[in-house]
């Protein structure tokens, strides 16, 4: 990051690894050497191919899965100690809301389980729900609603207990491209108007080159970050930022990126070895091409 | 009663094709199936719809609930979902019925009516064939039985058997709540237990499989001899056959919440009792109705059997047994005890059912 200040990193992790252990008795390392730094206000893709362990990053930064060797810190915690403290949302690819609560229920989930009451809690929802603009539809069940509805109370939900950091794990990758669209600028209208620190999983390189601020490109087996493509469209963006040239070079970027190939110089890698060599055989990187192109 | 979910998913039938990853148990399947229902409305033309709130919203109703109309049609009210289950009952006994007189009419006693309803047309059938199992014997005319409910139910007295077995009926239906009350507390006690514990669940689900292993007909007076002759064996009984099915289907209800929703809880740093009561409960209330649904029969089944061998209280159980031993000579009265006995089970079958549609009314893919 090239204005990095001072700040303390919202996310600091350093010397990730995590391997799961396999049937045989061995173990496969899902992420390998995973160095990375999340200031406050960025908007963070990681992006990669499937199996390249950017979800199991996202849960250990969130405290749902435990790193084999290595250091997690959110807001200088450590990830359990800013999950009990309730530092971050999460917003899964499904909505998982809970279909017996109303749109306004299951936004006030996470308010009734933290303790927040009465008008502090009403004026929360409230304000969750203009965020998402689903104020109409408060005392709609999960099922009346269309899956992209779905997901904004997810995002409502997510937000309601004001975290400073909202952790996505490819939350429209279950809708179409048009829904897609439409939700992408939601968010970054959301991202804008309260400021998170917002770490988002896709395999969509449209989506991480218009949302993000920097797109960490993931290669797989082991997991690692091969490159971190600074995305410097001009905020605030719009659709239209999706029809300019910078756009579409930051797009081929990516998509080199993730081909294992360094598209610029000038480029600085990120301090894990042996980026730039093509270190996937040809078969994974048709794979990569195939789901990415 | 699960032929409704055909038609219901054959608008998303082609999202199936692309859904995201194999599901694995209910639960998983019941998302999977909100999904597929959801997929019809993030058409584009929904999805603009959705963006566009303020004075949309009744469009979004309007678009939903003609989607869910041409899905599954009117029966999809809480009402409409009760009279559904009460009309195919009600089908069943005409069924029933009709099978039981054809069956006479090929291989029954001869009858005759004579001056049908005063019209003077006598009226006389002489079966084809004759099978003894199918004579006024064993398998009396429905008429038959239905007119011995208003004959006094013994001679000499001013009840009729219609009334004798009312009250029959609501001293076994009485046991059989109270039983059922328990079984079911127990059952989602032991449930609860288990889900938090796998410890216990190893150690004592053996016992809980094995208790029904046992033939309750035989436990029966045993269980009377140890508590002594009254309602009180009669609900143990009746308990002892409801427990059973609730323990297994809450402990699945409790078990089927989405691993993700498990995880946001843990993200909310929830503890395992909120969990519970915010979560696995709630998530479990499907599952319990099922269960419900079976052990409200069972409960009077269980209350009929508990009464029956000791001889114990004044419910159907003892009607059952004194009846039997006058089969030779009347079996009308047997079988019209039967006929209010299934009547009881299938109340409080109903009772359950109207209670389930009342409370899931907002679940509609998990109330069929």
């Amino acid at each position: 990051m090239t204005d990095a200040t001072a700040d303390r990193p919202v996310v600091h992790l350093s010397g990730l690894d995590k391997s799961f252990p396999t049937k045989g008795g061995g173990e496969t390392a899902a992420l390998q050497g995973i160095d990375l730094d999340v200031q406050t206000g960025e908007f963070i893709s990681l992006i990669g191919p499937s199996g390249c362990g950017k979800s199991t990053l996202l849960r250990i930064v969130g405290d749902l899965i435990e790193p084999t060797a290595g250091s997690v810190e959110v807001n200088g915690k450590s990830a359990r100690q800013a999950r009990v403290d309730r530092d971050y949302g999460i917003v899964f690819q499904a909505p998982v809301l809970f279909d017996w609560r109303s749109v306004e229920a299951n936004v006030r989930l996470p308010l009734e389980i933290s303790g927040v009451t009465g008008a502090e809690r009403d004026k929360r929802i409230d304000e969750m729900l203009d965020l998402v603009e689903l104020s109409g539809f408060r005392d709609h069940y999960p099922h009346q609603l269309s899956g992209g509805m779905q997901q904004r109370v997810a995002i409502a939900r997510a937000l309601a207990l004001q975290p400073a950091l909202l952790l996505m794990d490819e939350p429209f990758g279950a809708l179409d491209e048009m829904t897609r669209e439409r939700l992408n600028a939601e968010v970054l209208r959301i991202w804008r108007a309260t400021g998170k620190t917002v770490i988002f999983v896709t395999h969509s390189i449209p989506e991480a080159v218009f949302l993000s601020t920097r797109a960490v490109v993931m290669s797989p087996r082991p997991g690692r970050i091969s490159h971190v493509v600074d995305v410097d469209l001009p905020q605030p963006r719009s659709e239209d930022s999706r029809e300019t040239d910078r756009y579409y070079e930051l797009v081929t970027e990516v998509r080199e990126a993730l081909r294992g190939r360094t598209p610029d110089a000038d480029k600085p890698d990120t301090d894990t070895p042996g980026t730039d060599e093509p270190a996937s055989p040809s078969q994974e990187r048709a794979r990569a091409e195939g789901s990415f192109g | 009663m699960n032929d409704e979910r055909a038609p219901e998913s054959t608008p998303g039938a082609e999202s199936a094709a692309h859904s995201p990853e194999p599901y694995e148990s209910a639960s998983d399947l019941l998302v999977h199936q909100a999904e597929e229902r959801a997929d019809p409305l993030t058409d584009p033309e929904a999805g603009e719809i959705a963006l566009d709130v303020g004075d949309t919203a009744d469009d979004v109703a309007i678009h939903t609930s003609r989607g869910a109309e041409a899905v599954v049609g009117r029966w999809q009210t809480p009402w409409g979902r009760f009279a559904r289950t009460a009309l195919a009952l009600g089908a069943f006994f005409i069924i029933a019925g009709l099978i039981w007189e054809t069956l006479k009419w090929f291989g029954g006693t001869p009858w005759r009516f004579e001056n049908i309803l005063g019209t003077g047309i006598d009226y006389f059938h002489d079966p084809p064939f004759r099978v003894l199992q199918f004579s006024d014997r064993q398998l009396p005319h429905i008429w038959d039985i239905l007119y011995e409910l208003v004959e006094p139910f013994q001679r000499g007295s001013d009840e009729t058997l219609l009334q004798f077995l009312l009250g029959a009926a609501l001293f076994t239906a009485r046991q059989a709540f109270i039983g059922f009350t328990l079984g079911a507390l127990i059952g989602i006690g032991i449930a609860s237990i288990f889900v938090h514990s796998l410890r216990s669940e190893r150690a004592f689900m053996p016992y809980v499989v094995a208790s029904q292993t046992i033939p309750i007909v035989a436990l029966a007076p045993v269980i009377a001899l140890a508590v002594g002759l009254g309602p009180v064996a009669v609900v143990i009984v009746a308990t002892y056959l409801t427990f059973f099915p609730v323990t297994i289907s809450q402990l699945r209800g409790l078990r089927s919440p989405d691993p993700r929703a498990m995880e946001l809880m843990r993200s909310y740093g929830a503890s395992r009792w909120d969990i519970y009561r915010k979560l696995r409960f709630p998530a479990s209330v499907p599952f319990l109705f099922t269960a419900l649904k079976v052990a409200a029969t069972w409960a009077i089944i269980g209350a009929i059997i508990g009464e029956g061998p000791g001889g114990v209280g004044e419910g159907l159980g003892k009607a059952i047994i004194s009846f039997s031993q006058q089969y030779i000579t009347g079996p009308e009265k047997l079988w019209a005890t039967i006929l209010i006995a299934s009547l009881v089970g299938i109340v409080a079958f109903l009772a359950v059912r109207a209670a389930e549609v009342l409370v899931l009314r907002n679940r509609p893919g998990a109330n069929p």
